[in-house]
């Protein structure tokens, strides 16, 4: 396991975390419009009944 | 030298027939396969069960006490085009793939496949009556403590003692959940509540049990032996995985199939780590699995404390140094080898750095971040059923109504190329030759099996040809024989059988 610290130093190194961070927090607000985007959409599509749909879905074990 | 990677994958698919009253899911899988092969194919070829024999273990035995997988020869089976083998299995449609030389055609027929049962499902809908509906999830399990599978093969060295590879591919199997996993709400394991694993990174750690055994269906284990070869028994083994999920997202098909070829090439030429071995390996699989900050750490057999990235990391290492000595022409070649190391690197640090960066790569975190939302805007609890038909309808393959498909994952395969994958075989395996053929002369093939077609040519008895050797019966060696061939009993005569 001695290789792993070698490889750890592809991820960010700590004195860029401040950048990434402010990056990140311009990418997350768009990200969570995305997802009420998203959310809209799923309330849309959701089963009409889903608490049925759930019961209902009762599969065999296979393999 | 390691043998190439050829691989295939098979997936059981959920089946859900709406408003029939007593549902019978051996039936609805039936209606579901019957409708594409009437609908969509010229003529039904069946499968040879010749050569199937699931109950030999690779450990050196033949059905020890342990009850050995049933072959249902009854039920629905057939021989696809595309060299893929379309059956009812149990109670569930389940689609294998055709022997595929790399991750990423091996992505592209998992696609192919997923085309495959959605125009099943709107075919067979068209012939129920009104008001039923047959519905097929790409997933394995039912929310209820029913689990079915997504198994991968792979082709590996026959001469490699079965012990070393179990040794060292567990911990592998293990700590791959981490980009692996399908994600799930809840526990289907005895005694734990949604408030004690409300949500999990996997579909299938539940219901493992054993480390090592020849069972698929009840006390599973990581490492399955199931010992058929459908190849030259004394050069190769098939290895049966069994401990994966079926993935909606394309890159973690392609990653799983192409780092785990990558890590058995590695055993073969006996350069995997060996000092990853858990300590107790079936309970780490599930706490890997309810780890969702993935902040535990796990007491290996030598007792250090790590990680499931560092496991994942120590094999990442030990996978450079084997191509750099090996290349990496046994999992499809420099370009995919390359491709698949550096989007492991990628996971891996994304995993440790900004998991969330993930939502368009991994299906765990895009449900993650999908039902956080979903219970926040609507003040649920993770039992509320809102949600579990949510979980049911992430790998939902309607088209209007699946969410894996709406969430905007990445692409691996194109889609012309899933288009042909439909109906033709890959071109490097031995499926060209079965799908060819079938494609040729259909009215001449009595059936088909992995490593061998059956022909009746009329007046002479049946003609079986084997086809032992994987990675003979290419485009290379018989596109043009095929081509020139009328007639099976043309080619038979030209292949001197």
């Amino acid at each position: 396991m001695a290789e792993q610290e070698q490889r750890r130093q592809s991820a960010p190194r700590t004195d860029e975390v401040e950048v990434e961070d402010e990056a990140r927090g311009d990418s997350g607000k768009e990200l969570k419009a995305d997802l009420d985007d998203l959310l809209d959409e799923i309330d849309d599509v959701l089963e009409t009944n889903a608490e049925e749909f759930v019961k209902n879905y009762v599969q065999k074990g296979g393999e | 030298m390691a043998v190439h990677k050829v691989l295939g994958i098979e997936t059981e698919f959920g089946i859900l027939h709406r408003n029939d009253g007593e549902s019978n899911p051996v039936a609805a899988s039936s209606m579901i396969i019957n409708a594409y092969v009437n609908g969509f194919l010229e003529r039904r070829v069946g499968w040879d069960f010749e050569d199937e024999h699931p109950g030999v273990d690779a450990r050196g035995f033949n059905e020890f006490d342990a009850l050995a997988p049933e072959i249902e020869t009854h039920l629905v089976n057939a021989v696809l085009t595309n060299g893929a083998r379309y059956y009812v299995d149990h109670a569930h449609p389940e689609l294998s793939t055709p022997e595929c030389t790399d991750a990423l055609q091996c992505t592209t027929y998992d696609r192919a496949a997923e085309e495959i049962l959605i125009r099943s499902m709107e075919k067979a809908n068209e012939l129920l009556p009104e008001g039923e509906e047959l519905v097929i999830h790409k997933n394995n399990s039912d929310g209820k403590g029913n689990s079915y599978g997504c198994h991968e093969n792979y082709l590996v060295d026959r001469a490699v003692p079965f012990g070393r590879i179990v040794q060292q591919v567990m911990p592998f199997f293990i700590s791959r959940q981490v980009f692996c996993g399908a994600g799930k709400i809840g526990s289907e394991a005895p005694g734990l509540t949604h408030a004690d694993v409300p949500f999990q990174i996997t579909q299938r750690a539940d219901f493992f049990e054993e480390e090592v055994g020849l069972e698929t269906t009840l006390k599973r284990p990581i490492v399955n032996t199931r010992d058929e070869p459908h190849a030259d028994s004394k050069k190769y083994r098939r290895l049966h995985v069994i401990v994966g999920d079926a993935n909606m997202s394309e890159l973690q098909t392609y990653l799983k199939l192409g780092t785990t070829a990558i890590v058995l090439a590695m055993i073969d030429d006996d350069m995997a780590p060996d000092d990853c071995v858990f300590e107790t390996p079936v309970q780490t699989l599930r706490q890997v699995s309810y780890d969702i900050d993935l902040a535990m750490v796990h007491r290996l057999a030598n007792g250090q404390k790590v990680s499931a990235l560092d496991v994942q990391w120590a094999y990442y290492a030990a996978a450079e140094k084997w191509a750099d000595r090996h290349g990496f022409e046994v999992v499809g070649g420099e370009t995919i080898g390359k491709d698949l190391m550096s989007r492991w690197n990628e996971v891996l640090v994304a995993l440790e750095s900004d998991p969330d960066s993930l939502t368009d790569s991994i299906d765990w975190i895009a449900k993650r971040r999908l039902y956080e939302g979903y219970r926040s805007r609507h003040d649920l609890d993770w039992s509320d059923p809102k949600l579990a038909a949510l979980d049911l309808q992430y790998h939902d393959l309607r088209p209007d109504k699946g969410l894996a498909r709406r969430i905007g994952l990445k692409r691996i395969s194109i889609d012309s190329e899933v288009e042909a994958a439909v109906d033709s075989p890959p071109p490097s395996t031995r499926a060209y030759f079965r799908g060819r053929c079938l494609e040729r002369y259909p009215d001449e093939i009595v059936a088909a099996n992995w490593d061998s077609m059956v022909f009746d040519v009329g007046s002479d008895p049946l003609r079986r040809v084997p086809m032992l050797e994987p990675l003979r019966g290419t485009a290379a060696h018989v596109a043009n024989l095929l081509d020139e061939c009328d007639n099976a009993a043309e080619l038979l005569r030209r292949l001197g059988t």
